[in-house]
């Protein structure tokens, strides 16, 4: 993998064009946003599930099993990992409002428009 | 469950067809992909008509007789549903533009690698490094995809490219078929019941981006020599790749401005295409896309455009307001002057007379058994719906 490339980092990045807020309180805003990400992964969670009980099913793996499974050092380290792509996922609207700050002028959307209307 | 209705709604990604380009995707990904689909589904099938409703009970009454779609605009910007759904749709956007990037990203050395391989050497691709980016692609980054059409994370990058290409999917609903090319297969559809001996020789597509609609095109006219020209190297880069792979060789990939295509010489090409591009351009922009189409057609030739339809008297004001959606908080900024222009009148200032000019609409042709028909589908998520107006001309034979 190429060193310069953080794909965690990159994957949240701010597109160009200052963000509009539609809420009255903008922080409520961040906690929606929040929210929906969350909801998304529930969903891929609830997917993933479904596809592991239906192939169980014909393979005889029983509740026990899961319940009594403890994972190796490594295979904690694989989640610990899967945790941090996780919080980098769903917190990704402060990533962008500190990318943001280097840009505090940025031109929006309307304005970028009525320049490009002008003749 | 008995009382089940037929289903309606996004195919799973998986359906999705697979080229040599295409980026690896894990089960969850595909999954990300699939929750994006069905929640852009939800806010249009579910959420948008409420915010119609919002606006006649609501914003109507306290903002009565508006004269333009911008004061149906500022008025809907005070409801809370207008402000819920436009959070959640601009949300939707930016979830899917990180789902694509992290699909995209992660496997960069291995795409870019491809990309490499297949395109090296290759003439198919004519980069311009010297090319100056203009100003409505330098200033914003379109429908907030970072990075745009031509950013390279490394030299060679392709993920931007890639990212594009994945999450079409995801924003139309599917709505574009296996390939995101419904755009493309409806112009060829069009074009082989209205213009059935139509044998052209040479057909550029300008602002063809990644080659999505441009493909279906070269796959009818297979003897045609077909260019595509865009600004952004990654997408033309993936474009030659993912077009070799799917066994179509006759496109050339050009790194250009469709202002200035000096390097084609005038009346060379025998169709001149655009498929929603026009509105990521500007006014100063147009006549000079406008007067090089009609410069490179040959006489007998067409030219044709193919745009969300523009804001006409008849159209409602709330319409036009909910078209805007999309040029005031997704990156798009010249949608909505764009949708206000003549078109004719640009056309007819570029060299056509009046009775060149040809009119109609298409819509995503797509294999239905699969992916959803927006024809006939009546969720309307409006300026994203896969039908489109067609705007053209065609130069009387010399």
């Amino acid at each position: 993998m190429n060193v310069d490339i953080d794909p965690l980092k990159l994957a949240g990045a701010k597109p160009k064009g200052k963000r509009p807020f539609f809420l009255k309180d903008p922080d409520v805003e961040r906690v929606l946003a929040i929210t929906m990400a969350v909801a998304q992964e529930l969903a891929v969670m609830r997917e993933r599930l479904d596809t592991v009980e239906r192939l169980l099913e014909a393979k005889g793996i029983t509740q026990d099993d899961i319940e009594n499974f403890s994972p190796t050092k490594a295979q904690a380290e694989q989640r610990g990992a899967w945790t941090q792509e996780y919080l980098a996922r769903i917190l990704r609207i402060y990533q962008q409002d500190i990318e943001g700050l280097a840009s505090p002028d940025e031109p929006s959307s309307e304005d970028v428009g009525h320049e490009l209307a002008q003749k | 469950m008995s009382d089940a209705k037929p289903y309606e709604g996004p195919p799973d990604y998986r359906n999705v067809g697979l080229h040599g380009m295409s980026p690896e995707t894990s089960h969850d990904e595909k999954a990300r992909f699939n929750f994006l689909a069905h929640m852009n589904r939800h806010l249009a099938a579910n959420i948008l008509p409420g915010v119609k409703i919002a606006y006649e009970r609501r914003v109507e009454p306290k903002y009565p007789s508006p004269n333009h779609r911008n004061e149906v605009r500022k008025g809907l910007l005070q409801d809370p549903l207008f402000q819920h759904w436009s959070a959640l749709r601009r949300g939707t956007m930016e979830l899917r533009q990180q789902a694509g990037r992290w699909v995209t990203i992660r496997q960069a050395d291995a795409l870019n690698a491809k990309a490499k391989e297949m395109t090296d050497g290759d003439p198919r691709l004519v980069l311009d490094p010297e090319l100056e980016l203009p100003n409505y692609l330098a200033k914003i980054d379109h429908h907030c995809m970072p990075g745009s059409y031509h950013d390279e994370l490394v030299p060679g990058d392709v993920t931007g490219a890639a990212n594009y290409d994945v999450g079409i999917f995801v924003t139309t609903g599917g709505g574009l078929g296996r390939f995101s090319d419904g755009g493309g297969e409806a112009v060829v559809a069009w074009m082989k019941k209205n213009r059935p001996n139509f044998a052209p020789k040479r057909i550029l597509d300008i602002g063809g981006g990644l080659g999505q609609n441009v493909v279906p095109i070269a796959k009818a006219y297979p003897d045609a020599e077909v260019v595509c020209v865009d600004t952004g190297a990654p997408v033309l880069r993936y474009g030659l790749a993912r077009a070799k792979s799917m066994g179509v060789d006759n496109i050339t990939f050009v790194q250009a401005n469709a202002e200035d295509l000096s390097m084609f010489e005038d009346e060379s090409f025998d169709w001149v295409q655009s498929t929603m591009f026009l509105h990521e351009t500007s006014v100063k922009a147009m006549p000079r896309i406008m007067a090089e189409s009609y410069r490179l057609l040959s006489p007998g030739g067409l030219v044709m455009h193919v745009e969300q339809p523009q804001y006409s008297l008849d159209m409602p004001l709330y319409e036009q307001a909910i078209r805007d959606w999309d040029a005031f908080y997704n990156n798009e900024p010249f949608w909505t002057k764009m949708h206000e222009l003549d078109l004719d009148q640009w056309m007819v200032d570029a060299g056509f007379d009046r009775d060149e000019l040809l009119h109609g609409g298409v819509a995503a042709v797509v294999d239905a058994s699969l992916f959803p028909q927006h024809a006939t589908d009546d969720v309307e998520d409006f300026g994203r719906k896969a039908a489109w107006h067609i705007v053209g001309g065609e130069k009387k034979a010399a």
